[in-house]
């Protein structure tokens, strides 16, 4: 367990800079979930911080320790690689074993470490088998066990569900989250999966471009966003957004106004704060989503409970949601008050 | 469900394999019966005649202690060329690998002696040592090393193996990079942030993940050495000093074109193709079931 340190990193490529500095003090037992879009520099950062890229300015600190010059197996940490990245040759305890191998750990303690992980992951029945003989699920478990047996100080995962169907994706991030809990170890977690970064986080780093747009509890960054970006990256069907004219009395100031799908609701024609027509209404079971096409031309989602009455489509509607869940953004994107 | 081609009839099928099947059999079957057929009989010096023999020929050969020690040099040889060979190859391909910058220089670069057939390689090789103007014996004199591969027998052979181990680095450059670039990089990253350096990953990770090209590698270098260096020995040593030199498809054709031993020129062939039809099984046998790590 440790803790850890970015500051000011930065990451230039040649002359190419795609990290512009990011800051964040990361705090033991921690889990940090950094998500971002692809290109957005988030893998670039969790590779620094495992010692696979070099840092171009910034510090890195694992425990109070700069390990900017440090080689990646000097900084006690483990990672978990979108594509597993087991050893093909080897069986699923020399997989989880190599490391302890290779620190000269004590056979009986080898042994010892391998059994309680695979138990933990459920996968002593697979010790034997080869990578190539278990399914995706499993190899994604004999990672997080090869991870886990040497007992780092940091976890970082690259973007570790990527590779699983949908059901297995969501069971192994409770897993993940269950395991992270009861190790305690620090966690980095790279993802470009905002329902995995809601849900595992206990703070997040949502990255835009090479900034860190916003650091913040899964909560308040949805409730908060700090940017147009985040606002619309973060909560899903994603934030409409549109300009000031087709809603009345803003700020001059107010270049863009963004409004979640759940925060909205339907009025009768002409009344609320914006009007449009129902071009056509998706049902989903629990909830019904709405798309309206407001009088600018710009396209509203709405969405509303899968009981409520659905108006014709191509009825014109009207548009309203509480003053205090309105986002507005300035003409670069930064949050107004 | 697999979609076949198929022909209708049969002429137009036959006369698309025509070609192939007209040069195998004018250039293999018929020179490979022919080797077999003269294998069982003794010709006289002028070719007039012909006496048969039965398995005389094969009888004879393997009580030769020339013969016998022609084997041994083949052995030689061809575990110095292969080991060499790919013991430089691997080395080049482990440092290019790990190059960002030029690699494709590098590659371009030492792919060009394969470009070079192995007679005029042999040429190169031998005025670089020639002992009157040989440039490397001319440093080595200076050195003061007499070298003298026409006399000295080990010099022979050394210059011999490296003038054939060289043209083949190349070739097995070329699939050791490749191995090595199809080895996933999580993987060596993987094994980095285990805690292994270099030579503990290469050790553990990287050369048992490039077993398959390797043990490919061994088996095409070991034909190569046993039959393809003709080039490389005739214009180097002739076979010599001595008999030095003289591996098995040499032996072949001194014997019976400078020597005018045409039967058991042909029985060396003979036993020269059930050594290939050995090494040809034992590549396909790999080719189908691969080595699996």
């Amino acid at each position: 367990m440790a803790t850890l340190t970015l500051t000011s990193v930065k990451k230039s490529f040649g002359p190419t800079e795609v990290i512009h500095g990011v800051d964040i003090d990361i705090a033991e037992g921690e889990f940090i979930v950094i998500v971002g879009p692809s290109g957005c520099g988030k893998s670039t950062l969790l590779r620094m911080v495992a010692g696979l890229e070099t840092v171009s300015g910034g510090t890195i600190a694992i425990d109070g320790r700069t390990v900017n010059d440090v080689e990646p197996m000097d900084r006690d940490i483990a990672m978990v690689f979108q594509n597993y990245a087991l050893y093909p040759h080897m069986s699923v305890f020399e997989n989880m074993a190599y490391g302890l191998k290779i620190a000269k750990t004590p056979k009986a303690e080898i042994d010892a470490r391998v059994a309680v992980a695979a138990k933990m992951l459920q996968l002593e029945p697979y010790l034997q088998r080869k990578p190539r003989e278990l399914s995706g699920g499993q190899r994604q478990r004999v990672a997080m066990g090869r991870a886990i047996v040497r007992k780092p100080s940091v976890f970082l995962f690259d973007e570790p569900l990527s590779n699983l169907d949908a059901k297995l994706r969501v069971q192994m991030r409770l897993e993940i989250k269950a395991l992270q809990k009861e190790l305690g170890i620090t966690s980095l977690y790279v993802t470009h999966d905002q329902v995995e970064a809601m849900t595992l986080a206990d703070r997040m780093i949502v990255m835009n471009a090479g900034r860190a747009d916003q650091i913040g509890t899964p909560l308040d960054v949805y409730e908060n966003p700090a940017t147009e970006f985040v606002a619309g990256f973060i909560g899903s069907p994603a934030t409409n957004f549109f300009s000031p004219s087709a809603a009345f009395g803003r700020a001059p100031t107010v270049a863009r106004i963004g409004v979640r799908p759940e925060h909205a609701q339907l009025a009768a024609p002409g009344q609320g704060r914006a009007q449009g027509k129902l071009l056509f209404a998706e049902a989903l079971g629990a909830e019904t989503l709405l798309h309206i096409r407001l009088n600018t031309g710009e396209m509203f989602t709405l969405r509303q409970d899968g009981t409520a009455p659905v108006p014709v489509e191509g009825a014109d509607c009207g548009i309203d949601w509480p003053a205090e869940r309105e986002l507005d953004f300035d003409a670069e994107g930064r949050r107004l008050p | 469900m697999e979609k076949r081609v198929t022909f209708k009839g049969w002429l137009l099928p036959l006369l698309l394999l025509l070609p192939q099947v007209i040069i195998t059999a004018v250039f293999f079957f018929y020179p490979a019966g022919q080797a077999i057929y003269q294998s069982l009989f003794i010709p006289d010096p002028f070719g007039l005649s012909m006496r048969f023999v039965g398995l005389g020929n094969f009888e004879f050969l393997l009580s030769d202690p020339y013969y016998r020690a022609s084997f041994v040099t083949t052995a030689v040889f061809s575990i110095l060329v292969t080991v060499v060979s790919m013991g430089a190859a691997l080395y080049l391909a482990v440092l290019a690998d790990r190059l960002i910058k030029g690699s494709g220089t590098y590659r371009t670069l030492l792919i060009w002696p394969y470009a070079v057939a192995p007679a005029v390689a042999g040429v190169l090789w031998m005025f670089m040592f020639n002992t009157r103007v040989g440039v490397v014996s001319w440093y080595l004199g200076l050195l003061g090393y007499d070298w003298n591969h026409v006399l000295n027998e080990g010099e022979a052979m050394g210059l011999v193996v490296v003038a054939s181990a060289w043209g083949r680095v190349s070739y097995n450059f070329l699939f050791f990079l490749a191995g090595l670039q199809a080895i996933p990089r999580s993987v060596i990253e993987a094994a980095a942030i285990d805690g292994a350096h270099f030579w503990t990953r290469f050790r553990t990770i990287v050369f048992p993940l490039l077993s398959p090209t390797t043990f490919f590698l061994l088996v095409v270098n070991i034909v190569y050495a046993f039959f393809e260096t003709f080039g490389v020995i005739h214009t180097i040593t002739a076979g010599g000093p001595q008999q030095a030199t003289t591996i098995l498809v040499y032996k072949v054709y001194a014997d019976g074109f400078v020597g005018q031993d045409l039967g058991s020129s042909a029985a060396q062939s003979v036993i020269l193709l059930l050594v290939v039809g050995l090494l040809t099984i034992i590549q396909f046998k790999f080719i189908e079931r691969r080595v699996h790590y």
